[in-house]
């Protein structure tokens, strides 16, 4: 049997005497769109933090294909073949465009600390992030400072540099959040495009972006999973729509 | 925005070989520059102030590899500069001893190694945080060596310092180095092999690695690398050319004192890299040439230059916060445009204004510097040629009528200049866009 591209068992978070994830047991397989969905407070962006290595669980193993990653510092997870995104855009605001997703690039070429290569020089450094820029639509803004950019254009940025290193497991926290609707439209076509042949696992607010998206949606509430389904499935569930779904449909 | 520019720095390859070729012909003029000086400059205080430059110039630019390049603000550079420095001083005074055949031009080499074995020991503690935390321990490393400097007096020399003497080491070609121009050429020639070093540096990928974990340290964590290791790596490589230029420096005294790794030594560098601006290559080198000058110059005209200094530092940091190559690059897309020499009026006037108004301050900074640390000489004091009774009204009136001229001139001015400003932004970027 294959491990799963993601594995959380029994997984807890306190803050001082506060649980904010209560026993999070959950498997992602390879290649799924999984999305976490919940109301705010409920530690979804809590859970990112420890799968990615920002926070250490105060319980609980976290599983990369198979690996144990417990623990682990953000870079070493990273270096793993995962990559995260943040809900508050998290660029290197007065480098260019170029420059960011560049950074992103660097360190799966195996160039790390390298004093001695002249970067402008290193052909598949620049083709990749010719490649990533072309992938999120950017290609005619590389020599903007990222700073100046427009939001969507930072939300688009904040992908590029998570999908730069090639990780294989896709974390994204609220894509969508703040944009209009035809933007999260075009949000949605890139996410499609940069997840395919990957492991995506997003969270996010907006249930038409969810339900488009997802193969499978976890309802996290209270620091807890109340459900794991199908999208269909979780739409039916009568615990999702009193907890869940109840007090936001709009 | 110019300065944004600047640092983002762009890559496509056509742009790349463009870049290239306009990179290697400003060294090469570099290099004219620093062969040439010289000639022009001949007197003995010239060769030695342009020597002291050119150590200044690598120093600068070795603490803005911190501080300008990857956002770690030191309080103790001058560590790495001064043991530099006395390690040269010791490892000329056992050359000459043993008459191991090692000339002088490779000598800094030993102020470099020893300014990376102690940014590795000190650095190995200091840059595992960044921000307030590395600043805080670089404050503190810098006074563990500053006092321990007084304790171990056989390596420090007490309060005399170390002496040696340069003509005596092996020579090659019949150099003995015994004349200043001599010593001002090994200066340069390090000085340009350092200043091409550190630009390369910039431009490969731990120097783009640099920048990301200056702008945000966190978000480098998330792809792939560590910043701790980031900033350790550039501080051991901006220890190793402050040692260099240590190293200069004890060659070309040939006497180190405690005062080499002291915190005014630290400040300086800080003030030199800051005024000539830490967002631009370029910038530590205008700053380490006008501090340089500034140094020795104002140091004969006024015995409280020190003063001075720190007025001018307060200015750059409230009003050219790019500091001097920010102030020159801003007009760089003006000068591209030919809509620069529309600024030249107002900014005359706006010159003579803040001349007055400088006129008045320093009147006032000197006359109350008379009347209070010289009150012995008696009251007469001679400033610009002419000589008054500090005591007397007229002289105070004087500065006071000039420091309010100048400042209701600047007011008056400053929309014109503004105005031009703008409208020359405009006109460069019409002038671009068709």
């Amino acid at each position: 049997m294959i491990a799963p591209a993601l594995e959380l068992s029994g997984i807890r978070k306190d803050f001082a005497r506060t649980q904010i994830i209560r026993g999070v047991d959950l498997a992602i397989p390879r290649g799924e769109r999984h999305a976490i969905i919940g109301p705010n407070g409920a530690g979804k962006s809590t859970l990112f933090n420890l799968i990615s290595g920002r926070l250490r669980p105060s319980a609980g193993i976290i599983r990369l294909h198979g690996g144990d990653i417990t623990g682990a510092r953000p870079q070493e997870i990273n270096r793993r073949g995962l990559a995260r995104s943040f809900q508050i855009t998290n660029i290197f605001p007065r480098l260019s465009v170029w420059e960011n997703i560049r950074c992103g690039v660097l360190w799966s070429l195996h160039y790390k600390y390298s004093f001695w290569h002249g970067i402008d020089s290193l052909r598949d450094v620049r083709e990749r992030t010719e490649h990533v820029l072309h992938e999120i639509n950017l290609s005619n803004r590389r020599e903007v400072p990222a700073g100046v950019l427009t939001y969507a254009e930072q939300r688009a940025l904040e992908i590029g540099i998570t999908i730069a290193g090639g990780a294989e497991i896709i974390l994204l926290d609220e894509p969508t959040a703040g944009m209009s609707h035809a933007e999260a439209e075009h949000a949605v076509a890139l996410i499609r495009k940069i997840s395919e042949g990957r492991t995506l696992v997003m969270i996010e607010h907006d249930m038409s972006v969810v339900f488009d998206l997802a193969d499978r949606i976890s309802v996290l509430v209270y620091g807890q999973i109340i459900a794991s389904d199908a999208p269909p499935k979780i739409k039916a569930n009568a615990e999702v729509q009193q907890a869940y779904l109840g007090t936001v449909a709009a | 925005m110019t300065q944004i520019a600047e640092t983002a720095g762009m890559a496509t390859p056509a742009r790349d070989r463009f870049a290239m070729l306009r990179r290697s012909g400003i060294w090469i003029v570099a290099i004219l520059l620093f062969a040439g000086l010289p000639l022009v400059f001949r007197s003995g205080s010239a060769l030695t102030m342009l020597s002291l430059m050119g150590i200044m110039i690598i120093f600068a630019l070795s603490y803005n590899m911190l501080l300008g390049q990857t956002g770690m603000l030191s309080f103790g550079h001058a560590v790495y500069y001064g043991l530099g420095a006395f390690f040269v001083v010791h490892a000329m005074n056992a050359i000459i001893r043993a008459r191991y055949p090692i000339p002088l031009p490779v000598v800094p080499l030993v102020g470099g190694i020893a300014g990376l074995v102690f940014a590795i020991i000190f650095g190995s503690v200091s840059t595992r945080r960044g921000g307030t935390a590395f600043a805080m321990i670089s404050l503190g490393l810098a006074e563990l060596v500053a006092s321990s400097s007084l304790i171990l007096r056989g390596f420090f020399g007490g309060e005399e310092g170390i002496t040696t003497n340069r003509t005596r080491l092996f020579r090659i070609l019949d150099i003995n180095f015994g004349a200043q121009i001599q010593v001002y050429y090994l200066i340069a020639a390090w000085c340009i092999v350092c200043m091409i070093a550190m630009y390369a540096l910039t431009r490969t990928p731990f120097g783009r690695m640099c920048n990301a974990v200056r702008e945000n340290p966190e978000r480098v964590e998330f792809i792939g690398y560590s910043p701790t290791i980031v900033r350790f790596i550039a501080f051991c490589l901006s220890g190793l050319f402050a040692g260099v230029a240590g190293g200069l420096a004890a060659i070309n005294f040939e006497i180190v004192n405690a005062s080499y790794v002291g915190v005014q030594q630290s400040g300086v560098v800080l003030l030199a890299a800051y005024i000539g601006g830490i967002g631009h290559f370029v910038g530590p080198v205008l700053g380490a040439i006008l501090v340089t000058y500034l140094q020795i110059m104002l140091s004969d005209v006024t015995e409280i230059w020190q003063l001075y200094f720190g007025l001018m530092f307060i200015a750059v940091v409230m009003f050219a916060p790019g500091g001097l190559a920010g102030l020159l690059l801003m007009h760089a897309p003006l000068l591209r445009a030919r809509v620069l020499h529309r600024l030249a009026g107002p900014y005359l006037l706006l010159l003579a204004a803040a001349l007055i108004a400088a006129a008045g301050v320093i009147l006032v900074i000197e006359l109350g510097h008379h009347l209070m640390a010289k009150a012995s000489d008696g009251s007469v004091m001679r400033m610009f040629g002419v000589s008054f009774d500090t005591a007397s009204v007229s002289p105070w009136l004087i500065a006071a009528t000039l420091v309010a001229a100048g400042a209701l001139l600047t007011r008056i001015v400053w929309p014109i200049a503004t105005q031009a400003w703008n409208d020359a932004i405009a006109a460069a970027r019409t002038g671009a866009r068709s």
